[in-house]
């Protein structure tokens, strides 16, 4: 029940290139214990490629803090085939697992990347693909191979071809980001001059749910990733709209509006009909958010004199309280799996992030930040994304849902806040 | 004691940032006037003040405790004036916008301000202000006045503010 401490920080710090202030640069803190060593050779003729797509495949592996690069210098030629791999070396180099791989221009102009994955001890082939693919679509191939990796590797999908939404606050300048989950290739879905909050990604990824303040008060808006049209309202009633989640299944969303008096949770299709009154308390009800088998709602309410986390059917009714150490537990989230609930708490004065076995109900403190807030899990639960601050400039962190490692993602000179981790997408 | 120590701060760190305007332009209210300074004379005759004289729109802010939103008495006359003024004044709007400082969740920070905005709206209905002239929204801890990261302006973004028609 005691709050852990972090273990020393051991791990190296791996910057990734990005040129573009806009971009994200990622650190990791801490590393994984049992991380499994690979080798990730270049792959013969990946020059064709405006990137090294082994580069990538190594970062993101790494970068998990469940494996670990192996130095691959000094073989010649490349092997292509699983035939031409000297096991005896890579068993001496300590991999337990190898990439080889090539990549060529194709008659018609496209490309192939094709690559093995190869087990060194048993000296066998655990798996390969082959992608034809343009030039703009290698940081996604190579995420997807990385996503191949891990999953048989460690036996969990990868959330490498995965991507994030979160917010940048640069001066007056608002901006509502996509990126992928490495931060790299990230987009402008929406820039403002008013505050924007609370993105929320619909559960098959093509739209997204989000606070503005353009008309000077938080109105509530679904906006489709792939349309470019004007994004309508979808609750702008009197008093305050915020708050959206999406249920599981995509069909409602759950939101806080105040047009009955006080914050209360609604339900409402995405476009904003069917309005219905989900709590009837006289407190503050806000922060809604489904339970991933869609049958209740986690939600946070001071009802009790301080605010606490709830959880209600998610067709409403009886609330149950879930959080009682402490005088201020909020933004609780859910594991993909509907085992760990993650939660912000005050602990002296600095606001945490907490993970709750909702079987056992044990509490592990994840995070010692100061002001560390707005959590959400990757789409397979192995890590948490949360927003952080260092020297009070807003960052984003990530910490995996054991606590074992940490990851700070930043932007030079621009606050970045509130983090969604968006779903799998397709295969 | 605590209390009073933290009243005494925020009222010297109020009082200390000068560079901050604390209360907002009063509105072009037609028939309203402003009252002049406080009387510095000694008060030595009673004079019988005016009805109209007591309303000063001026003052547009109401300061929180943290994590509270119960209005302090400080602020009675000052929501008294406004709610007078909008009884007397049936065509005119106001907005309530209630802040709050930078800590903890974003989206339970717009549930408080909006509780803080709401109160205020009761007070004013109480005081004669109809509940269609009157709409209190949240803007959270999105709109801080002020931007360090202390309690000097912890104290001033914990705060209601009241804006007439055409001014936002």
């Amino acid at each position: 029940m005691s709050p852990r401490t972090f273990a020393p920080l051991l791990g190296a710090i791996l910057l990734l290139a990005g040129p573009a202030r806009a971009q994200l640069t990622i650190e990791i803190i801490g590393g994984g214990a049992n991380q499994i060593p690979i080798a990730v050779l270049p792959f013969a003729g990946e020059s064709v490629l405006p990137q090294s797509i082994t580069e990538i495949i190594e970062q993101d592996l790494s970068r998990s803090a469940r494996f670990r690069a192996i130095f691959v210098g000094g073989v010649n030629p490349l092997p292509t085939e699983i035939a031409q791999v000297d096991f005896a070396e890579w068993k001496s180099r300590l991999a337990d697992a190898i990439v080889i791989g090539q990549a060529q221009r194709l008659p018609d102009g496209k490309l192939e990347v094709r690559f093995r994955l190869l087990d060194v001890l048993k000296q066998s082939q655990i798996g390969g693909i082959a992608f034809t693919l343009t030039a703009a679509q290698t940081r996604l191939t190579a995420h997807k191979i990385a996503d191949f990796i891990y999953e048989k590797m460690t036996g969990e999908r990868g959330v490498f071809s995965t991507r994030i939404a979160y917010i940048v606050k640069q001066g007056p300048r608002y901006e509502l980001r996509v990126a992928d989950a490495d931060g790299q290739n990230a987009q402008s879905i929406l820039i403002s001059s008013e505050p924007i909050m609370s993105p929320a990604w619909s559960p098959d990824g093509t739209r997204m749910a989000y606070v503005s303040f353009q008309n000077k008060k938080p109105i509530l808006f679904v906006q489709s990733l792939s349309a470019s049209k004007q994004p309508a309202p979808v609750a702008n009633y009197r008093g305050s709209n915020s708050a959206p989640a999406w249920s599981p299944d995509g069909k409602q969303l759950a939101a806080v509006l105040t047009k009955d008096g006080t914050s209360q949770i609604y339900l409402m299709s995405p476009d904003g009909s069917n309005l219905r009154r989900l709590t009837f308390s006289q407190a503050i009800d806000t922060e809604p958010f489904f339970t991933p088998d869609g049958q209740s709602i986690y939600f946070t309410s001071d009802r009790g004199g301080s605010p606490q986390i709830y959880r209600m059917p998610a067709s409403g009714g009886e609330p149950v309280r879930m959080t009682f150490e402490g005088d201020y537990n909020v933004s609780p989230r859910v594991s993909p799996d509907g085992k760990i609930l993650a939660y912000i708490s005050r602990v002296s004065g600095r606001f945490q992030l907490m993970a709750m076995d909702l079987e056992s109900k044990q509490i592990q403190t994840l995070t010692d930040g100061q002001r560390d807030e707005s959590p959400s899990f990757a789409p397979n639960g192995r890590i948490i994304l949360y927003a952080s601050d260092v020297d009070d400039r807003g960052v984003l962190a990530a910490v995996s849902s054991d606590g074992r490692f940490r990851q700070r993602l930043g932007i030079q000179a621009a606050d970045v806040r509130e983090p969604s981790w968006g779903p799998f997408l397709g295969n | 004691m605590k209390k009073a120590l933290f009243s005494a701060l925020t009222v010297a760190l109020l009082y200390g940032c000068a560079s901050t305007p604390v209360e907002p332009e009063k509105p072009a209210a037609p028939g309203v006037q402003t009252p002049a300074q406080a009387p510095v004379s000694p008060p030595v005759a009673a004079r019988p003040v005016e009805p109209a004289a007591q309303i000063d729109l001026s003052k547009r802010s109401v300061f929180y405790d943290y994590d509270k939103y119960d209005i302090k008495d400080e602020y009675r006359p000052v929501l008294q004036a406004h709610g007078k003024y909008l009884a007397e004044n049936r065509g005119k709007k106001m907005l309530i916008q209630g802040n709050c400082d930078e800590r903890g969740s974003r989206e339970y920070n717009i549930a408080l301000g909006q509780r803080r905005a709401e109160g205020v709206k009761r007070m004013l209905v109480l005081m004669g202000a109809t509940e269609k002239q009157v709409e209190p929204v949240s803007l959270g801890e999105e709109k801080p006045r002020c931007t360090d990261h202390a309690e000097g302006c912890w104290s001033q973004n914990r705060r209601s503010d009241m804006l007439y028609g055409g001014e936002y």
